[in-house]
């Protein structure tokens, strides 16, 4: 296993199946009343988010505390981030108190990335800027796996902001390592810049997607949020009409195929990217994503954590 | 199920393959020993326990559970009593967590009516330091309060760690501590045998 997770892509095929294998059994756990294992026992885990969260810092802690870690969040607000401190510096502060990780969001893409240079501790990639967000790859992966089964040979359309959506990138790279196809679908807008070096598939028309005319019928639809803090570029006319081309109607549930599942990463805009016909039926695992949320991360944090560390980090971290 | 049909030395091609880390192998079990060692305890348990009652079994993955599922069989058999069966993973419990590579997670499967108020017995392959044991007592807790706990064993060889004995136990094999002592479950591992390997000696 590596030593951080910051890039869906660095995962190879069974390393990503042990931890979906293993979140299974986490996600057992969920059931039980007793929900503590003594897994992380003494390793002190920090939620660093530089930008607002709410699922993801909350399962990120649950998972941490339902392995006995020690689970300390730190907010921009409220920290010495909005008196001006610099990244490097909040980092390398926590770091000094002897952390065992950090699970970091931050706005900027590579941000993560750029920490695991300035400390020695495990470094866990929450979501940076519009670039990657793994864990919520994983999570995606182990709700359309629980539905569907193996996702080997499966297609997944990704709908919506692409050029926006870190998790749209991550799960482009994990959903190929484990076999599946994918097929982006947004307007043109609304596709980043190098899109057709993805190993995916491209469309602008849903409906053609829908009638499986585009790399054959669709076995989950993944519905990406409209990010209206970012959206100021008019990358679209209207909401209205983004709905009209990209939403998922109830005209466009029905032409799903019947096994078909829905997920979102959430929050929802309802009526935008996705109508409540389409949220609340019974092909939506948008809630069967959120209790993923904390098995796939106690799989990670436990993957991540719980072995002996490799000497050559320990070497790393004198000299440095 | 059980394949308890040859009464010769199982042919080498049978043999789970030589470890590549292990020195030469001497098998002290065949399948026929196995078969009847586990009748044994399958009747030992009825005995122990006034016919079976309440009693579940608990396999520690990987070969403990295979192992369990047999006692099962065989207690159906004999006592016509359905017991509880389920697995009990420990990778989360162990004690060495720390010092060692992580380990992928077995599967805990709660028997059919939980564990609490039930006689729980622990089966394993092989009963070594006993911190295997431990940490499935750890384990147990989180999935409920047992009436009380026993542990059933194939082959114990040994070399305890911690004041952990076993209620039921296969076969004593005395051993040196660094021989190794391997089960092989035809569930598994296509054949039944106990085996013991010598150290590898420095050329």
């Amino acid at each position: 296993m590596t030593r951080h997770l910051l890039s869906a892509g660095d995962l190879s095929a069974s390393e990503a199946t042990t931890i979906l294998d293993s979140a299974e059994q986490m996600y057992a756990i969920q059931a039980r009343q007793v929900k503590k294992l003594p897994a992380l026992r003494g390793r002190t885990v920090v939620n660093l988010f530089f930008e607002d969260s709410t699922r993801t810092r909350s399962s990120f802690e649950i998972a941490g505390k339902w392995l006995s870690a020690d689970v300390i969040n730190i907010s921009a607000k409220g920290s010495s981030v909005s008196k001006g401190e610099s990244l490097r510096d909040t980092v390398l502060t926590v770091a000094a108190m002897g952390v065992d990780a950090v699970v970091v969001r931050h706005a900027a893409s590579g941000a993560v990335q750029r920490i695991t240079e300035w400390v020695g501790c495990h470094v866990i990639n929450a979501g940076d800027g519009t670039h990657e967000h793994p864990t919520q790859a994983l999570l995606d992966a182990f709700s359309i796996r629980r539905r569907l089964g193996e996702l080997s040979g499966r297609h997944v359309a990704i709908v919506g902001d692409v050029t926006h959506s870190r998790v749209a990138r991550s799960n482009v790279l994990l959903l190929r390592t484990l076999g599946a196809r994918v097929t982006l679908v947004a307007p043109p807008t609304l596709m980043p810049a190098g899109v057709a070096t993805w190993k995916c598939g491209l469309s602008w028309d849903l409906d053609a997607v829908l009638a499986g005319e585009v790399d054959g019928p669709v076995d989950a639809m993944m519905m990406l949020r409209v990010q209206r803090e970012r959206m100021s570029g008019g990358y679209f006319p209207t909401e209205r009409e983004y709905a009209i081309g990209y939403g998922l109607s109830p005209r466009r549930l029905a032409l799903l195929p019947e096994h078909a599942v829905v997920l979102h990463p959430g929050p929802m805009n309802r009526g935008l990217e996705i109508s409540s016909a389409a949220a609340d039926s019974d092909r939506s695992i948008v809630l069967d994503q959120v209790r993923a949320g904390v098995a796939v991360r106690m799989s990670v944090l436990y993957h991540l954590l719980a072995g002996a560390d490799e000497p050559a980090a320990a070497l790393e971290e004198a000299s440095a | 199920m059980s394949p308890q049909s040859n009464s010769t030395h199982p042919p080498a091609s049978l043999l789970p393959s030589q470890p590549a880390d292990l020195g030469p192998a001497k098998t002290v079990l065949l399948a026929d020993d196995v078969g009847r060692i586990l009748d044994r305890i399958a009747h030992q348990i009825l005995e122990k326990t006034r016919g079976g009652e309440d009693v579940v079994l608990l396999g520690i993955p990987t070969r403990g559970t295979f192992l369990a599922e047999r006692l099962a069989t065989r207690i159906q058999t004999f006592g016509e009593i359905s017991v509880g069966l389920g697995s009990l993973d420990i990778t989360l419990h162990r004690d060495d967590l720390r010092t060692q590579a992580v380990r992928p997670i077995g599967r805990t499967v709660e028997p059919a009516g939980g564990i609490d108020g039930k006689l729980a017995i622990l089966v394993d392959d092989v009963l070594f330091s006993g911190r295997t044991v431990r940490a499935a007592l750890d384990a147990l807790t989180d999935l409920g309060r047992p009436r009380a706990v026993q542990l059933a064993v194939l082959v114990d060889r040994g070399h305890r760690e911690l004041p952990i004995r076993a209620d039921y136990v296969g076969k004593n094999l005395p051993t040196s501590r660094d021989e190794q002592v391997r089960v092989s479950l035809a569930e598994y591992d296509g054949v039944d045998a106990v085996n013991i390997y010598q150290p590898v000696q420095p050329s």
